[in-house]
């Protein structure tokens, strides 16, 4: 298929579409009101089903409703929306259902502003609503990327029976960029007939299914949780996404940034290059599970002095860098968290200043 | 002589979790035996609440999923819109409903989702132990007005089936009780025709149904049947509140 000039948000929708996915439930705000938009008017077109929800709380349960009974379904938000939804997420995720959220990050806390932000990074990888729960969390840098990794969220949920975040900001929602939609993905075989409420009838059986996540017995939670804590651990194995940029140089410094913020660092890098200034980029694709080895093994390289978080947050990704980097080299933070992007100056600014510290 | 009284299909063998003099058993019954007499068992989705009746899947034979406090109606909103060949209803308390869930059920009511609700009102809260509700009658004692409900600062009791009965989308909307036996034929009537109205894709349904919750009340079981007829049903008026014809 040829290329086309969309907005992220409006290729988000399609991806989604062409995914399979032709049921989406969804509350407006900014800066990803498009989704639904696009949505209200395509889906009709393929026969799908869109509902504009009372409020973020009641779609977050619109969407457990509709995956439990077996349907693909998805809905799109921003933080403060995502904030609301995360009762629901818990629930989903303890009655291990299949629901693909996009988050179109804004600034916080609060209200915060309706400008691009990273700052939901913890929400995200870390929980956000109650209990010992992960979602799969995949960080698109263009909106290229967005389209093609809405387009495997749908089967990844469905293989983990988990649901699955896209964490975008408000720049990849908003901007323009040419897309090329890949052919409808191939996805796992579904085994809902074993979990989902679609009916006995539907099924042929008259074993019924049931939907929940309450254990009242502490072993069979504590089992649950076991199980649960499998599938996380099989994310870890299977599921690493990440891109590494100029990790063959003798770098001098390793920048570890996602999204939108790491194309800034991209072009920071290569300007660098150009003065004759090694720097290498792990841009983690997966968020959660987080390219743990790839983090270590670049800071391991013997050129190597200073890692640094780059991030659109006050510092919260730097704490899963630490984690990784195991104390072998200092490691750093530097962002901003207004709504305003560094520019590469500001970064390669950052960058060098903290090389001179540690020379 | 054949067996003249059978336990429904679409119920399952189990011992009760319910408190002796509750009527949770006798409404689980009702809807048992409704969805047997349409038969409609394989292609029916319950949506179980948070209170008392949390544990409800344990008592039917059929498919089900759990909701959080108050979120029912938006999960059976989720189910019917992907599949609305299920035959989809809610069982939620007052407190469920009528405080932490009133926006759900109020906005699916109004969207005209073609779901039921049955809607049982005990004007306490259960699980948790007997703590007040948005239907708690005026100076009724418990664990969290133990002076009683105080009107002053508290407001009047919500009657959801009046409330509901303001929207303008068609609906069919009714109060039914069960505390004695005469009631009991009329509410099975009622549910019949609520689950009745979604299969023919006519409307959404709700059947409120004034019950007894004697352990939090504090009263013995039939106690419990005598205050809420002398108390509970003056001011809880059954009826039909709405119909969609």
């Amino acid at each position: 298929m040829a290329k086309v000039l969309m907005k992220g948000n409006e290729a988000i929708g399609e991806a989604a579409i062409r995914a399979g996915c032709l049921n989406y439930f969804a509350y407006p705000i900014t800066p990803q009101s498009e989704v639904a938009e696009y949505l209200s008017r395509r889906m009709p077109e393929v026969g799908g089903m869109f509902l504009q929800g009372e409020s973020e709380v009641a779609v977050s349960y619109m969407l457990f409703g509709a995956s439990a009974c077996g349907a693909r379904v998805f809905t799109s938000s921003s933080s403060p929306g995502i904030s609301l939804m995360s009762e629901g997420i818990s629930y989903i995720a303890g009655a291990e259902c299949p629901v693909v959220f996009i988050n179109i990050m804004r600034g916080g806390p609060g209200l915060g502003g309706i400008l691009p932000s990273q700052a939901d990074y913890f929400q995200a990888t870390k929980g956000g609503g109650h209990g010992d729960y992960r979602l799969l969390v995949m960080a698109p840098a263009s909106v290229q990327e967005a389209v093609e990794m809405v387009m495997i969220s749908f089967s990844l949920a469905e293989k983990y029976r988990n649901p699955v975040m896209l964490l975008g900001d408000g720049l990849i929602g908003q901007m323009m960029e040419p897309v090329e939609f890949p052919d409808n993905l191939a996805s796992e075989p579904s085994n809902k007939d074993e979990w989902a409420t679609s009916g006995m009838d539907t099924r042929g059986t008259d074993k019924r299914n049931l939907v929940k996540s309450l254990f009242l017995d502490s072993v069979k939670l504590n089992e649950h949780n076991l199980l649960l804590k499998a599938k996380y651990d099989r994310m870890k194995q299977e599921e690493v996404r990440y891109e590494p940029y100029n990790i063959e140089s003798d770098y001098k410094v390793l920048v570890v940034s996602y999204g939108t913020m790491s194309r800034v660092c991209k072009t920071a890098i290569d300007n660098m290059k150009e003065e004759g200034f090694e720097v290498a980029m792990i841009r983690p694709q997966t968020l959660f599970p987080f390219p743990e080895e790839a983090v270590n093994k670049a800071a391991s390289k013997e050129s190597c002095r200073v890692v640094i978080s780059i991030e659109m947050s006050m510092g919260q990704m730097v704490e899963d860098v630490e984690r990784c980097v195991k104390g072998k080299l200092p490691v750093e933070w530097y962002g901003k968290c207004g709504g305003d992007i560094p520019t590469p100056e500001e970064v390669i600014d950052s960058v060098k200043s903290f090389y001179k510290e540690y020379i | 002589m054949g067996k003249t009284f059978i336990k429904p299909e679409a119920l399952s063998d189990q011992y009760t979790h319910y408190c002796p003099g509750c009527t949770h058993g006798i409404i689980h019954r009702l809807v048992a035996e409704v969805i047997d007499e349409l038969d409609i068992s394989g292609r029916t989705v319950g949506i179980a609440p948070v209170g008392c009746a949390v544990l409800a899947y344990n008592y039917f034979t059929f498919d089900f999923q759990e909701a959080s406090h108050g979120r029912a109606p938006a999960m059976a909103t989720g189910v019917k819109r992907v599949r609305p060949d299920l035959a989809v209803f809610t069982y939620q308390g007052d407190g469920d409903l009528a405080s932490i869930g009133m926006g759900e059920i109020v906005h699916a009511a109004n969207r005209g989702e073609k779901f039921t609700t049955i809607f049982v009102n005990n004007t306490v809260y259960g699980m948790t132990g007997g703590q007040m509700a948005p239907t708690t009658m005026p100076g009724q004692r418990t664990t969290t007005s133990p002076f009683g409900r105080e009107v002053k600062t508290t407001g009047m009791p919500v009657k959801m089936a009046e409330l509901l009965s303001t929207l303008e989308t068609p609906g069919y909307i009714t109060r039914q009780t069960v505390i004695k036996p005469k009631y009991i034929a009329k509410a099975k009537k009622a549910i019949k025709k609520a689950f009745e109205y979604q299969l023919e894709g006519k409307c959404f349904s709700f059947v409120e149904v004034i019950s007894t919750c004697p352990t939090n009340w504090g009263l013995t079981p039939i106690e419990a049947v005598k205050w809420a007829e002398e108390t509970l049903l003056p001011y809880y008026k059954l009826g039909e509140f709405k119909t969609p014809d």
